[in-house]
């Protein structure tokens, strides 16, 4: 009972205050329309890809947009008998988990000293690697091709873990610099006076700490290894080291006539992410805005 | 402050500037070396700006640069579809939460992964003319991916739709963080919906638009490879969705002129960084006026 009764004052259409919010009925009727409108177009690619990976090709040539009469799942059995969808997932794991703990670790220690140790250069280090953030990483690929493959790190995972980990390092610095400001003084001089190594007071009290910025990086970085095209393409042409955003380029030139297997491969695609995106929706939304949002 | 011997500290920098050094600095200066030579291979003879030259004369650079820039626009439908879809939501309409996340599923999906399901939607005989067919709009169809003139902006209206995703959530969470006290306040006042809204929900985000406004820029000008190189397909119809980024790719790693591609990374390279200056000194100027 009580468990109901203090639901109900956060009803809908009030602030956090309680205060209701007044419109114009016709304000509120438009805005709702416009929320469903915007609800159906972001979700029409989905369910196309969905609804065409369903149909038999035959079945998909009669009707392009409608619900399937008859569900067969000929296509996903042919992508995943033909296709090694799995093994590119796997490679697009390795590389992303890879990526994110390197890059992690690098700016943890840097923005560590950066923010809780005086040294000459701080600032000057600071806003120079914050201002990598706008340098677009295309850019960079040509010296990193012809040096890597002088070096032999050309096809490998090292190679493009150490790419991505120095792309994504510029805004993990500056986000866990400006987080790690915010963690009292007297709470780390406390733990230096037990007897902490200046290492232990990142492993013990920074850290532990850090959850909020910790689960955004992991995120934003995550998603863009995931994602990424243009590195991938380039620094692993292996058939057998492809990712996933690879596999899915090469693996839809081929199919251009038969739509039903193209989109089973694209659903089979978009999985893992989709998957991870419902299970934890709420650090998502939190977690990719909260390094942006200052000011 | 954590006290520490002399060195410590530049022992913690140490990765940080090493991995900086190798994926920025490094590339950086060699694009401006690169550029002034003949590279196969490794390295090749001086050529002055016999590099830029050949780019001045090529009249697909050209159009690079051009859907580029037209790329550009599409920044004011971005912020625009951002911001009022963010405000809709902040009415906390009925199911606002759930329609928060359902407008952020476009981000989720990958690019190259979305780019093949809207390459088929928009065929020539795909859903999205066939739905215009069915409610009688038979003459807005159009080979969406096939024409050279409307390719490109095709293309844009997938990026605007993807890419906003990122705005709404972004804008949300501002929204969500306001202290309501002053709309509270305005509301007693008799202040309607509208004026609300736009004197002063729309003023208290000033920062994130500016902020939105800069990535959005730095997208169009250089993130948008994946989707040019999956949907109409490398630059296609006749070259009519060629941007810098697959101009670079091209350059150096399917015609095997590295010189060639380094000094259009050089001039993309200027082109961002004048770009960020801009805006840092348009927005340094505007907080100036403000103080005054």
């Amino acid at each position: 009972m009580t468990g109901f009764i203090s639901r109900v004052p956060r009803s809908q259409n009030t602030t956090p205050n309680g205060v209701i919010k007044r419109r114009h009925g016709l304000v509120t009727f438009s805005l709702q329309g416009l929320l469903i409108l915007a609800a159906i177009v972001a979700l029409l690619p989905a369910y196309f890809m969905v609804i065409s990976s369903v149909k038999a090709p035959k079945a998909y040539l009669d009707d392009r947009i409608g619900f399937p009469t008859e569900i067969t799942f000929e296509s996903y059995d042919t992508v995943l008998n033909e296709h090694p969808f799995f093994l590119w997932m796997g490679n697009s794991a390795i590389t992303s988990i890879g990526s994110v703990l390197l890059s992690t670790i690098i700016s943890a220690l840097a923005a560590y000293a950066i923010a809780r140790m005086r040294f000459r250069g701080r600032e000057f280090l600071l806003s120079l690697s914050t201002s990598l953030m706008a340098i677009p990483p295309v850019v960079m690929v040509v010296p990193l091709f012809v040096l890597f493959s002088q070096i032999d790190l050309l096809g490998t995972y090292q190679g493009v873990i150490l790419i991505y980990s120095g792309l994504m390092c510029p805004f993990s610095v500056y986000l866990l610099v400006t987080f790690f400001r915010t963690i009292p003084t007297e709470l780390l001089e406390a733990s230096l006076i037990d007897g902490a190594s200046t290492l232990g007071v990142l492993w013990r009290i920074i850290l532990p700490l850090s959850g909020p910025p910790l689960i955004t990086l992991f995120i934003v970085n995550l998603l863009y290894v995931w994602n990424d095209l243009l590195i991938a393409l380039l620094f692993l042409p292996d058939e057998k080291l492809r990712t996933l955003m690879v596999g899915v380029s090469v693996f839809q030139g081929r199919f251009l006539q038969n739509i039903p297997l193209s989109m089973a491969g694209m659903a089979l695609a978009s999985a893992p992410m989709m998957i991870i995106y419902i299970l934890f929706q709420r650090y998502f939304i939190r977690g990719l805005v909260a390094g942006a949002v200052k000011g | 402050m954590v006290r520490t011997n002399r060195f410590t500290p530049y022992l913690f920098v140490a990765p940080l500037v090493g991995v900086l050094l190798l994926i920025f600095a490094y590339p950086l200066i060699k694009i401006f070396e690169f550029s002034t030579k003949r590279i196969r291979g490794f390295d090749g003879p001086d050529i002055g700006l016999g590099n830029f030259e050949s780019l001045f004369k090529d009249p697909v650079f050209g159009q690079a640069v051009a859907h580029n820039l037209q790329l550009l626009l599409a920044v004011v439908p971005l912020l625009l579809v951002s911001l009022l879809m963010a405000i809709a939501l902040y009415e906390r309409l009925r199911g606002w939460r759930f329609f928060r996340t359902v407008v952020f599923v476009p981000y989720i999906i990958a690019v190259p992964i979305v780019g093949v399901v809207l390459k088929n939607m928009f065929q020539f005989n795909g859903p999205i003319n066939q739905i215009l067919r069915n409610i009688g709009l038979e003459t807005l169809a159009q080979d969406w991916l096939g024409d050279k003139n409307i390719a490109l902006w095709t293309v844009m209206t997938m990026i605007v739709w993807r890419e906003s995703a990122f705005g709404i959530i972004l804008f949300v969470s501002r929204l969500l963080s306001l202290n309501e006290e002053l709309t509270e306040a305005a509301q007693l006042d008799g202040a309607g919906w509208w004026q609300r809204t736009r004197f002063i929900v729309i003023p208290q985000l000033k920062g994130v638009i500016e902020f939105y406004l800069v990535i959005g820029l730095i997208t169009m000008a250089a993130s948008v490879f994946a989707y040019v190189y999956i949907v109409p397909g490398k630059g296609a119809p006749a070259n009519g969705t060629m941007v810098l980024e697959l101009y670079i790719y091209n350059w150096a790693f399917e015609k095997h002129l590295p010189g060639i591609a380094s000094a259009a990374s050089v001039l993309l390279f200027l082109a961002t960084a004048s770009l960020m200056f801009l805006l840092f000194r348009l927005r340094r100027q505007a907080a100036n006026e403000e103080l005054a």
